[in-house]
C-alpha cells in the first residue's frame, strides 16, 4: 500500500469522512429540481462573500465614530483594491438580499414551507430579518452624514413604541444623541452580534435540508398528507432520486459562480456608493436616503395618513413576523401547487407590485420640496412678459418658495399642483384665497407676504393658460 | 439492601446533575452581568444637560433664523465631530430669542430654514413649518422642539438637550 493511500486511510478513519460526511454530500434529492431552487444556495453564496470581504473591510476600517470616515475615505481612494473590496461589499449585500428575496418567494409560492418543512420556514423568516438588519447596519457603518442621519431616523421611529419608545431609541443611539458610543454599538450588531445569529441559523436552517430532504417540486393534484409524506418522499427518493453532488448541486455552483461574478463585475465597473459629507451632525444641508432595499419603507413614511403612523411604524413589524412565523402552522398539508393556490400567487404579485411601487416612487420623491429648483424665467410663463406686475410675479413665484413645492412649465417641484393652467381652474380671488389661507397640505402665505406681493402672484398665476 | 444502595446512588447522581447545572448557572450570570452592563450602559447614565453660549446677543438681527453649533455635554473623547449639534435660533422683532432643534418631528431628519419663503422645510419627507415652529405642512404630527434658551451677561446660552425623540402620545397631539 502507498504511503499516501494509508495516509488518506488514516485521515478517513480519524475524521469519519466516509462514514459522516460523504452520505450529505451524496444525499439523495428528488429529480427535476432544476433552476428554480438555486436561490438559496446563491443566499448562501453571497453570504460567504460578505464574510471574506467583510474581515478584509475590518482589516482597514476603523469602528470609531470619530475616525471612520477618514478610513472609509482611506479605503476607497488610497487602500490597494480598496474600492473594489467595498464595492464588492456593497453589492453583496444587494445580491444577498435580493437572493434571500427570490427563495422566500419561490418557496411561498411552491408552499415547500409545508409538513416536515416548518422549521426550514421558521428559521428562514429569522434570517430574512437578520439580513434585512445587516443591511441597515451595514449602512450605518458607512459612517458619513448620511449615516449618521439614517441612525437619528431609526432611533426616531423605534421612539413611537409606546411606554419604552424613549428607552430604546437612546440604547440604539448609545445616548440621548448622536456621539462616540454610536457607530461603536452598530459595529458591534453588524460584526458580532448579528453574524452569530446568523451562523446559528444558517446552521440549522442546512441541518433541516438534511433531516426533511429537499422539497420536490410540486405537483396539482399531489396533496402533502403528514400521516403518509414522510414513507412516500423515502419510497419517491429511493426509485428517483438523484445524488445531490454533482447531479443537482452543479445548477446551484454555477448559478452562484455567476451571481459572484457579478457582484464583482458590479463593484470594479460602477464602484461603491461614493462617500457624502463628514458625520458632524451640526452639517445640517444633506439629504437623508438609505440605500434601494429600505426605500420602499422611507416612501411609506413620506405617503401614509399620519394618523397611523405611528400605530403601523410600531405594531406592523412584530404583526408581519408573527404572521410569517405562523403561517406553515394554519397552513401545513394539501395542495403545494401554485396553480391550486391562486390567491397565493395573487397575494405575492400584489406585495411585489406595491414594493415596486413605492421603490420607484421613492426615487422621484414628489413629497420632498426641490431646493435647488432653478429661477423660472419670463420665457417660460404665458401671459404678458413685458407687464411689469407678471414679472414681479414670476419672481415672486420663485424667491418666495413656491417653486419647491409648484411646477410651471417644468421648473419647480411636485409636491403641489402643477400650476402651468392655474388660469383655467381658478380666477384671482380664488387664487389669493389659497395663498393666503394655504390648504391641508400647503402653509398659509397670508402672515408672510404682503398684500401687493399677493396682488402680483395672483395676477401672474391667473394669467397660466 | 441492593435496592437502598440504589436508591441512594440514584439520589446522589440526581444531586450531582442538579449541582452541576445549577453552579454552571451561576457561573454563566456571572460572566454576562458585565455584558449586559455594556449593553444598557445608555440608559445607566444621567441625562447630561447643560448651558452653551452660541454667541452675543447683539450679533443677531431682529427677525432672522441663524443655523448655532455647539458641543454635547460631557463628549467623549473618541467622538470626534459627531459630539457637535446645530440649533435654528430665532430672534424675533420684539428681541426674543427661540432655539429650535434641528430634527424634523416626523422622522428626526435635518429641517433646513428657507429665509425668503419663511419656513422651514424637511429634505426627506417634505414636513414643512412656519417661523414659529409650527407645523405648515406634510407628514409631522407636531411641531419643532425647542431647547431652552437664556440671555447670560450679553451672551445667548442654549440649554443642550436629547435628540427629541416624538413618541406615541405627542404623535397624536396635531
Amino acid at each position: 500500500m502507498s504511503l499516501l493511500k494509508k495516509i488518506s486511510q488514516w485521515l478517513d478513519d480519524r475524521t469519519g469522512y466516509t462514514d459522516n460526511i460523504r452520505p450529505l454530500i451524496k444525499h439523495l434529492a428528488p429529480p427535476r429540481a432544476k433552476w428554480t431552487y438555486v436561490f438559496g444556495s446563491a443566499s448562501l453564496f453571497c453570504l460567504i462573500v460578505q464574510i471574506v470581504t467583510g474581515v478584509g473591510l475590518s482589516l482597514l476600517y476603523q469602528p470609531s465614530s470619530s475616525l471612520a470616515f477618514e478610513s472609509l475615505n482611506f479605503i476607497t481612494n488610497q487602500a490597494t483594491f480598496g474600492r473594489v473590496l467595498r464595492g464588492i461589499h456593497f453589492y453583496g449585500a444587494s445580491g444577498m438580499i435580493l437572493m434571500v428575496g427570490i427563495h422566500m418567494v419561490r418557496v411561498y409560492i411552491f408552499a415547500a414551507y409545508k409538513y416536515p418543512r416548518e422549521m426550514s420556514w421558521v428559521s428562514g423568516v429569522l434570517l430574512l430579518f437578520l439580513t434585512i438588519a445587516m443591511g441597515f447596519t451595514g449602512q450605518l457603518l458607512r459612517w458619513d452624514s448620511n449615516g449618521v442621519w439614517s441612525s437619528v431616523v431609526a432611533a426616531e421611529q423605534m421612539g413611537r413604541m409606546p411606554f419604552i419608545g424613549k428607552y430604546v431609541a437612546r440604547l440604539l443611539l448609545g445616548g440621548d444623541t448622536i456621539g462616540g458610543h454610536t457607530l461603536s454599538r452598530f459595529y458591534s450588531y453588524h460584526v458580532f452580534l448579528f453574524p452569530a445569529m446568523i451562523f446559528g441559523f444558517v446552521g440549522l436552517h442546512l441541518y433541516l435540508v438534511f433531516r426533511n430532504g429537499i422539497s420536490e417540486p410540486p405537483k396539482a393534484g399531489r396533496q402533502v398528507d403528514p400521516k403518509t409524506y414522510r414513507a412516500w418522499y423515502k419510497n419517491m427518493l429511493s426509485e428517483k432520486g438523484v445524488p445531490f453532488w454533482p447531479d443537482a448541486a452543479w445548477r446551484d455552483t454555477l448559478f452562484g459562480a455567476f451571481i459572484v461574478l457579478a457582484i464583482f463585475a458590479l463593484a470594479v465597473i460602477v464602484g461603491p456608493p461614493s462617500l457624502n459629507t463628514p458625520p458632524d451632525p451640526a452639517y445640517i444641508h444633506t439629504t437623508p436616503a438609505p440605500d434601494w432595499y429600505m426605500i420602499p419603507f422611507f416612501s411609506l413614511f413620506a405617503l401614509m395618513p399620519p394618523a397611523i403612523e405611528s400605530w403601523v411604524i410600531f405594531l406592523a413589524p412584530p404583526l408581519i413576523i408573527i404572521f410569517m412565523l405562523i403561517l406553515p402552522f394554519v397552513s401545513n398539508k394539501g395542495e403545494r401547487s401554485p396553480i391550486k393556490r391562486p390567491w397565493a400567487v395573487f397575494g405575492v404579485i400584489c406585495v411585489a407590485i406595491f414594493m415596486t411601487c413605492l421603490l420607484v416612487i421613492g426615487y422621484k420623491a414628489p413629497w420632498s420640496p426641490v431646493f435647488d429648483a432653478k429661477a423660472l424665467p419670463l420665457t417660460a410663463i404665458h401671459g404678458d412678459q413685458q407687464d411689469s406686475v407678471i414679472q414681479k410675479g414670476t419672481h415672486l413665484f420663485y424667491i418666495r418658495g413656491c417653486e419647491y413645492c409648484h411646477q410651471i412649465n417644468g421648473y419647480g417641484g411636485f409636491k403641489g399642483p402643477n400650476l402651468t393652467y392655474i388660469g383655467n381652474r381658478l380666477d384671482i380671488p380664488l387664487i389669493k384665497i389659497r395663498i393666503v389661507n394655504g390648504g391641508p397640505d400647503m402653509p398659509s402665505f397670508g402672515g408672510t407676504l404682503s398684500k401687493q406681493d399677493i396682488d402680483a402672484l395672483a395676477v401672474f398665476l391667473s394669467a397660466q393658460k | 439492601m441492593k435496592d437502598e444502595i440504589k436508591k441512594t446512588e440514584e439520589s446522589r447522581r440526581n444531586f450531582i446533575m442538579k449541582l452541576s447545572l445549577g453552579v454552571g448557572g451561576i457561573a454563566a450570570f456571572a460572566v454576562s452581568i458585565p455584558v449586559i452592563g455594556a449593553l444598557l450602559a445608555p440608559l445607566l447614565g444621567k441625562e447630561e444637560v447643560d448651558w452653551v453660549t452660541v454667541g452675543a446677543a447683539n450679533d443677531f438681527k431682529p427677525g432672522t433664523v441663524t443655523l448655532v453649533t455647539f458641543q454635547n455635554p460631557d463628549p467623549k473623547a473618541f467622538a470626534g465631530v459627531t459630539a457637535n449639534t446645530a440649533s435654528w435660533l430665532r430672534k424675533d422683532l420684539n428681541n426674543n430669542f427661540i432655539a429650535f432643534a434641528v430634527n424634523c418631528s416626523h422622522l428626526g431628519c435635518p429641517v433646513r430654514w428657507e429665509a425668503t419663503a419663511n419656513l422651514f422645510m424637511c429634505p426627506c419627507h417634505g414636513g414643512v413649518y412656519y417661523h414659529d415652529g409650527t407645523v405648515a405642512s406634510g407628514p409631522p404630527p407636531r411641531a419643532l422642539s425647542q431647547y431652552r434658551v437664556r440671555i447670560n451677561k450679553g451672551y445667548v446660552q442654549i440649554q443642550t438637550g436629547p435628540i427629541p425623540i416624538t413618541n406615541l402620545r405627542a404623535s397624536r397631539t396635531r
